[in-house]
């Protein structure tokens, strides 16, 4: 079965005007889009993999599991696909955001000191990564919180990587510059603040639990194992 | 503009002069025609942004750097040092490849194609220019994330070569001489082109000054 290209929870506009509609809309049916059928085209090839699921061929980045042939592929349009579900859905209304709560809130305060400390270190880790890629709120498999910057569609669920701390995703933000360009231009440090507003800290939530447990969610639902 | 805050430290310290290093400050250049001359092929907002923007923060916080760079010299700080190189390299390649981006464009009045030794060794490795520009376009679109597609000299082969790069890689790490350098990092075209790379790599080609590309390969020729 192909991998598809998953509906937004929310109106383009809904997320204005911290992110605005038209990013939205480009982000979501073209770049999103793009990466869904470069990565069908390259299974197409291998068909065997179209089953296995995205999350875990995200962990089989740089592996032998992926064929030669469909490494790269799979690295950049397997990462790109994995990295913007998650991330329409780590994302909400403005005025569903009421901050962490409950055990996110205590680990954050736990492993930062402070909501506002693990912010810091999370718009530094965004503002820092030079050229494209992404930040991340991650829980390793000790269940202790830490930040990460990872370079293009790479992400923390592709342990294998040298360079990559394996963690279970919790909060990721987008800082490739089409992300945030139209709206913030070279300003990404604006951007990266204003993510703060449209934050879905429930999203986040429902990921630190299955982040404990080791699992990783997509469609509310735990990945099925390879 | 030397850092005279360098030279004032070393005396102070009793270091010998030669011991000490001054550091002189890269510059944004001027843009060699108005940010609008290039439209409707690159936009003038995009060329704003781009120069007095991009290319300003990497000469900014390339500065920085080395500045940052000298005071731990000064200290030892090897630790620090060694922090430093990323924002180097990074910054000081941003400016190094944006200087010669700035050349390597005319506004489309004052094009012209290659002529004389280019036009002979474009044709020699790719038949005809068209088939040039479309290996070159097919190969910087495929670039993934952020970076530059490359024509270069290179002076022990005597031929030219296509290379792309990452990030703010300089084409000097693969030991060619830049000629002709396409920025394909978002920034370059996003505002005009959205996601439609390939269209920004086909209309750019209306802009190309050749004619500082054959200076260049004149130049690595010496």
């Amino acid at each position: 079965m192909a991998f598809s290209l998953p509906s937004l929870p929310y109106d383009y506009a809904a997320l204005e005007p911290h992110v605005d509609a038209t990013t939205m809309n480009i982000h979501h049916t073209k770049h999103h889009q793009t990466y869904v059928n470069n990565l069908n085209a390259a299974l197409d090839k291998f068909p065997e993999l179209k089953s296995v699921g995205i999350v875990d061929l995200n962990k089989a980045v740089n592996t032998d599991k992926i064929p030669a042939d469909i490494k790269t592929v799979v690295r950049n349009n397997g990462g790109g696909h994995y990295n913007h579900s998650f991330f329409w859905k780590i994302m909400t209304n403005p005025s569903n955001t009421n901050g962490p709560m409950g055990d996110l809130k205590a680990a954050i305060e736990a492993d930062f000191g402070s909501v506002d400390e693990m912010k810091t270190k999370f718009n530094a880790a965004a503002a820092g990564r030079f050229g494209s890629g992404w930040a991340w709120l991650g829980v390793d498999e000790a269940g202790k919180l830490h930040i990460e910057s990872t370079p293009n569609q790479d992400n923390p669920l592709m342990s294998h990587l040298p360079d990559t701390k394996p963690l279970f995703p919790v909060l990721g933000l987008d800082v490739w510059e089409h992300a945030y360009y139209l709206k913030y231009q070279n300003r990404r440090p604006e951007y990266i603040a204003a993510f703060w507003n449209v934050v879905n800290w429930e999203q986040a939530a429902e990921n630190f639990k299955a982040g404990k447990e080791h699992k990783v969610l997509l469609d509310g639902a735990p990945a099925p194992k390879m | 503009m030397i850092f005279a805050r360098a030279a004032a430290a070393a005396r102070e310290s009793g270091l010998a002069p030669a011991m000490t290093r001054a550091f002189t400050s890269v510059k944004l250049p001027d843009l060699p025609y108005h940010p609008g001359a290039l439209e409707p092929y690159i936009s003038g907002a995009i060329m704003e942004l781009h120069h007095g923007k991009h290319h300003a923060a990497y000469v900014a916080n390339f500065n920085k750097a080395m500045e940052q760079q000298l005071e731990a010299e000064h200290k030892n700080d090897v630790a620090k040092i060694i922090a430093l190189q990323s924002a180097i390299k990074f910054n000081g390649g941003g400016h190094v490849n944006h200087d010669i981006f700035w050349t390597n464009l005319i506004p489309h009045k004052d094009y012209e194609p290659p002529s004389g030794e280019l036009k002979t060794l474009i044709e020699a490795q790719w038949k005809s220019l068209d088939n040039f520009q479309s290996v070159f376009s097919a190969q910087t679109a495929a670039v993934q994330g952020s970076g530059w597609g490359w024509l270069g000299y290179n002076k022990a082969s005597g031929k030219l070569e296509i290379q792309t790069l990452s990030n703010q890689d300089p084409l000097s790490v693969t030991g060619l001489v830049p000629l002709l350098g396409i920025d394909v990092w978002e920034h370059a075209y996003y505002l005009q082109y959205k996601n439609v790379r390939p269209d920004y790599l086909k209309a750019i080609w209306n802009v190309v000054n050749w004619k500082n590309v054959g200076e260049r390969l004149e130049a690595a020729k010496k």
